[in-house]
């Protein structure tokens, strides 16, 4: 599947900031599910509310790290009281039924088996994950937590916050997709299985997507690692693994982790921060 | 408690050799002179400024640390051995985290357990991959070590982040020099004064790839507040190097830079005294504002040298610290030369029996603790504390490791009726960087209470100049 992509994120402040630093993960992963057309990213400063008489932000440090997540650093030179960072491509996607094959990485999978404060566990997500079965094996372990998760936590936006814990999320029994990815790797470690955050973007088209389900173009899901098969996604926000509408930008052991912007503003005066995102995932197949 | 091995006398049958003159030296010093030289000495530590300021205990943030004026003696064939035992240790220590950041060959060979390594809260996932300038993550690694015979050496823990407390061993000696000229004049005593130029140096050759020409090699404090802010000032001057605060330092392009007077001056390697939570909020805690945005991207791409490299406190873990002697044989295919004090992992079903019967034996530590917090001495605790402590370990036995209680040697120090013995330790500070390097001293700790075995200075602990003889 051919998917575009244009995700804006525009940050303004309350009072001119002095200069910014962001890391950015906004690079399709390189695996065989997902292949680069065109990606560009761009990072822009100016005023808010004029158009116009922005100046670009400055490239800094690439590379790919061990996770195998490509690296951007950013500087943007003040004052500006708006930022904004888009991002346009196009991926041409496979359906690998949520393996993550031919993802080059050296990171240990045992690494991933730490909790987090927003993954860790608590009574109620043993309880939760004692209700599986591992007779089946590890995959369908993997799957019967995911369908655990699916059916404890109802999609309901506006319900939780960026920094809902996991136990927090399945005691409300309601939120979005960082909750269910949350919940599902603290289950999944819980079971002693190496889970992890992915971040990237959805396509969900009129037909696909029920009303009420988590169709955010911006979205994120779970991967949790098996034995002999390696990273597998599972998303519990849409009861499935990761298909051709998926593409895949990062990994984390959580949400902050795993975030695709993560930036500081310089100036200390600046006041408050003001964050707008818009993601358009759009299907380039006639 | 049984017998100890005093230092200088043995442990019965004379003054022992290194300390020979230093007895005739005791003998003719008036008790007078002694007080005043005391005073003198305190006077001196004052008027430098050298101050240790201890988190959590209140009082006089500017105490002083007690220095007392009998000095430690070493011979030079034992200082001979400890150097070979502590290099060796150092070496292995950088070959273990080059490979757990690596391959973890150590790992497949079932010699240390994956979770230890992968699961513990120093192993730093964001540099997993990245190899560090000559292969070193820990340029400076501090071993404590405690002796109980005229053999025997234990190494207590590693110290692979920054270990504090090397002006100490610096400052100690310029004082003594300072007040007992003679004492170097009759005594044939290694210098240690050039551990400074070999500390710049060993940072200067671990500069980074992207670097050209001579590398700008710069000190980051946390501030003024911290506990070690004198020591952090100190090295850099006596280095001639910037001392820098977080917010001295920026990110441009592909490299670190610090604001100057003459404007900004590119830096290559950062001696950093904080950390790695706080280096970098772009990677570790978004709260941070110690540390550099942006700086563990240009780290991790070859812009700039960290020292230690973020990650290296997985080596100095007390968890991991029961398998250095492994270490050694795993990637020096060699006997460690200094032996481990032996450790009860109460994680262990088994060992934390053990522990639980016998707790009025053992020190009981926390697995990430320091500076001698939250651990229970069992010979000398009250059997209230005793069970205070059983109760804490019972609830979460992980977080602890038990060792027998040792029987430190002591070395004579004064006290107030004149000179007791009282327990010492040694830490000694090698040098990793191109080569392997270790100044012929340490820092030796004294307990100064009667009796007690803590030499922490937040715990009543004072220091001593120690000694190395010439051949």
């Amino acid at each position: 599947m051919r998917l575009i992509v244009d995700h804006i994120t525009r940050y303004d402040y309350e009072r001119p900031v002095r200069g910014l630093v962001q890391s950015h993960r906004l690079t399709p992963s390189v695996f065989q599910g997902q292949k680069v057309i065109s990606w560009q990213v761009s990072v822009t400063a100016g005023q808010t509310g004029e158009e116009g008489g922005e100046t670009p932000g400055l490239l800094g440090a690439e590379f790919t790290d061990g996770a195998g997540d490509r690296i951007q650093g950013w500087r943007i030179a003040g004052p500006a009281t708006r930022v904004t960072v888009r991002v346009q491509g196009e991926v041409e996607t496979a359906d690998l039924a949520g393996m993550l094959k031919g993802h080059r990485e050296v990171i240990n999978p045992c690494a991933y088996k730490r909790e987090t404060a927003m993954t860790a566990g608590s009574a109620a997500l043993e309880a939760l994950a004692e209700t599986v079965s591992d007779a089946g094996g590890q995959l369908s372990l993997a799957h019967g937590l995911s369908a655990a998760v699916s059916g404890a936590i109802r999609y309901q936006p506006g319900v939780t916050h960026a920094h809902t814990s996991a136990s927090e999320a399945l005691a409300l029994g309601e939120g979005v997709c960082q909750d269910h990815a949350h919940a599902l790797i603290a289950l999944a470690r819980l079971r002693g299985l190496p889970a992890r955050y992915v971040s990237g973007y959805l396509f969900a088209d009129s037909s696909g997507a029920a009303p009420d389900s988590a169709a955010e173009a911006a979205h994120a899901w779970a991967e949790i690692f098996v034995d002999g098969l390696g990273w597998i996604g599972f998303d519990p926000a849409n009861e499935c693994c990761p298909d051709a509408r998926y593409i895949r930008l990062a990994s984390g052991f959580d949400a902050r982790d795993a975030a695709p912007i993560r930036g500081v503003a310089r100036g200390g005066t600046a006041g408050d921060e003001f964050m707008d995102v818009s993601v358009a995932v759009l299907s380039a197949d006639q | 408690m049984g017998v100890f091995f005093d230092e200088m006398n043995g442990s019965g049958g004379g003054t022992r050799i290194p300390y020979a003159r230093l007895e005739e030296w005791l003998a003719t010093m008036p008790k007078e002179l002694r007080s005043l030289k005391q005073a003198e000495a305190e006077a001196l530590f004052r008027r430098i400024g050298i101050t240790f300021a201890v988190y959590g205990e209140g009082g006089d943030p500017d105490r002083l640390i007690p220095f007392d004026m009998f000095p430690r003696v070493f011979s030079a064939a034992e200082w001979a051995r400890l150097d070979r035992g502590v290099k060796q240790r150092a070496k292995a220590l950088n070959m273990f985290l080059v490979d757990v950041y690596g391959r973890g060959e150590i790992i497949r060979a079932g010699r240390i357990p994956a979770n230890l390594v992968y699961q513990n809260e120093a192993y730093e996932k964001a540099v997993v991959g990245f190899v560090p300038p000559k292969g070193v993550y820990s340029h400076i690694v501090g071993i404590d070590l405690v002796r109980t015979g005229p053999e025997d050496f234990f190494v207590l823990e590693d110290n692979c982040r920054t270990p504090s407390g090397v002006s100490y061993m610096l400052e100690n000696r310029e004082i003594m020099m300072r007040m007992f000229p003679g004492l170097f004049r009759e005594n044939r005593i290694q210098p240690i004064d050039s551990y400074a130029e070999i500390l710049r140096r060993t940072l200067a050759s671990v500069a980074p790839v992207k670097c050209k020409g001579e590398p700008k090699v710069v000190i980051l404090t946390p501030g003024h507040f911290n506990s070690a802010y004198y020591e952090h000032s100190f090295l850099a001057d006596l280095m001639g190097v910037e001392l820098v605060e977080g917010q001295d330092l920026f990110v441009d392009g592909e490299f670190v830079y610090a604001r100057t007077t003459e404007g900004p001056k590119r830096v290559d390697v950062i001696y950093r005294r904080i950390d790695d939570a706080f280096l970098d909020p772009l990677c570790f805690r978004p709260d941070s504002m110690l540390g550099v945005p942006g700086l563990m991207d240009v780290y991790r791409s070859g812009g700039v040298s960290i020292c230690s490299a973020p990650g290296a406190g997985v080596a100095d873990d007390k968890a991991i610290y029961t398998y250095v002697p492994e270490m050694i044989r795993f990637y020096l295919g060699e006997e460690p030369i200094l032996k481990n004090v032996p450790t009860w992992k109460c994680a262990e079903r088994d060992d934390l029996k053990y522990v639980l019967d016998n707790l009025g034996e053992l020190v009981v530590k926390e697995v990430h603790g320091s500076g001698g917090y939250g651990m229970l001495v069992g010979p000398k605790a009250s059997k209230a504390e005793i069970e205070a402590f059983r109760a804490q370990l019972v609830a979460n036995p992980s977080n602890y490791i038990a060792q027998p209680t040792l029987a430190l040697s002591t070395v004579p120090t004064f006290v107030d009726e004149g000179v007791a013995p009282r327990h010492v330790d040694l830490r000694p500070y090698c040098l990793v960087g191109e080569r392997i390097e270790l100044v012929k001293g340490g820092l030796t700790r004294v307990a100064l209470r009667e009796g007690s075995l803590v030499v922490n200075s937040s715990q009543g602990g004072g220091v001593k100049d120690t000694w190395v003889l010439a051949e």
